[in-house]
């Protein structure tokens, strides 16, 4: 029975995030706070190792929500569930692409979604940083973060290898 | 020819790290300089459907790309090509993470990564706001639905569906 649920939740996640890989984690938070296959501190874990492994971010962090949930087949059935929808819709697309494109109101439909997905992006994060930002040091150590991130714009990787040699060297 | 689409997609996936728009100077250099398969004008096309297109950005570039070149089952290659690579090295990421969960170097090394990948979303919250957030209809769905979440929590997939619904009734007749 977890297996069809793993797979028709990530199915789901398939369907209903629109955007890149980061758009994936509202949905994990919130399978978190259902099903407790894993804590929230392991999805920052897995929101970091994803970002910096080859391939697509959304891809990696389904398969290691798998993994971690029911092992090496929970991997590939997480990941088998988020890219069927994408298959179908894809392939449905290519056949009838021109209309599809110039319809007004599949535009309007993206005009809408966008800001809401972003909205719950902001949410997620903030839940995630109530439980990471635990001290004013974490908090100023996040906020210089931030501002290197905003303002010098370096890979992500590059972040998150300097967050864990910190983290080593201030014993965090 | 379908051998050859996992084949190329699988080099992709292997060398992409990122999100979405990671994958197109990959495809680029792949499949338009190196064998010639696409123009870039085509890759530019399937970049934007593959945005609109529900599903993560990557995959359904190249389902798209694979359907172009070989059809359903081009289609199938491509994306079994692209996911293989996360499939074999994230699953050994996380067997081997487990055996050193416990080390002290290792926890504080992960609390200083948390911090990091906090300060990693707030800044894609907003890059993603100035770049999608253009007008005051936009900018009161983000504001509401930032409200409503975390009053009440709702499922992603409500809030998805409800904004859908709300552009559908609201902006019916204009254009975006």
């Amino acid at each position: 029975m977890i297996w069809w649920l793993l797979f028709f939740e990530f199915f789901k996640i398939g369907l209903f995030a629109l955007g890149g890989g980061l758009v994936t984690i509202p949905f994990l938070f919130d399978l978190s706070a259902k099903y407790g296959w894993f804590s929230s501190q392991e999805l920052f874990d897995m929101i970091a190792i994803s970002e910096s492994s080859p391939g697509p971010i959304g891809v990696n962090m389904a398969t290691y929500v798998g993994f971690k949930t029911l092992g090496i087949l929970g991997g590939i059935v997480a990941t088998a569930g988020l890219v069927l929808p994408s298959v179908i819709i894809v392939i449905i697309v290519a056949k009838v692409l021109e209309k599809y494109r110039q319809s007004n109101t599949f535009e309007n439909l993206m005009y809408s979604i966008h800001p809401a997905a972003i909205a719950m992006i902001l949410y997620a994060g903030i839940e995630l940083g109530k439980m990471v930002l635990i001290s004013p040091m974490l908090i100023g150590i996040g906020i210089i973060f931030w501002g290197a991130i905003h303002f010098i714009k370096l890979h992500p990787i590059v972040y998150i290898v300097l967050g864990g040699i910190i983290g080593v060297i201030l014993k965090l | 020819m379908i051998f050859k689409l996992f084949a190329a997609f699988f080099k992709i996936g292997m060398f992409m790290f990122g999100g979405g728009s990671a994958i197109i100077p990959l495809l680029q250099a792949e499949l338009v300089e190196r064998k010639k398969w696409l123009s870039e004008k085509e890759i530019m096309d399937y970049y934007s459907i593959g945005q609109c297109t529900p599903g993560i950005i990557a995959v359904n570039v190249s389902t798209f790309t694979g359907y172009k070149l070989g059809g359903i089952r081009g289609s199938v290659a491509a994306t079994l090509g692209i996911i293989m690579p996360s499939l074999i090295i994230i699953t050994l990421i996380a067997s081997l993470i487990n055996l050193f969960l416990d080390n002290q170097y290792v926890i504080h090394a992960f609390t200083g990564i948390r911090v990091a990948v906090a300060a990693l979303i707030a800044d894609v919250v907003l890059s993603m706001g100035r770049k999608n957030i253009k007008d005051e209809y936009q900018f009161a769905i983000f504001v509401v639905v930032a409200a409503l979440m975390l009053t009440l929590s709702l499922s992603p997939v409500w809030v998805i569906c409800g904004a859908g619904a709300l552009g559908l009734i609201l902006r019916r007749g204009k254009t975006a």
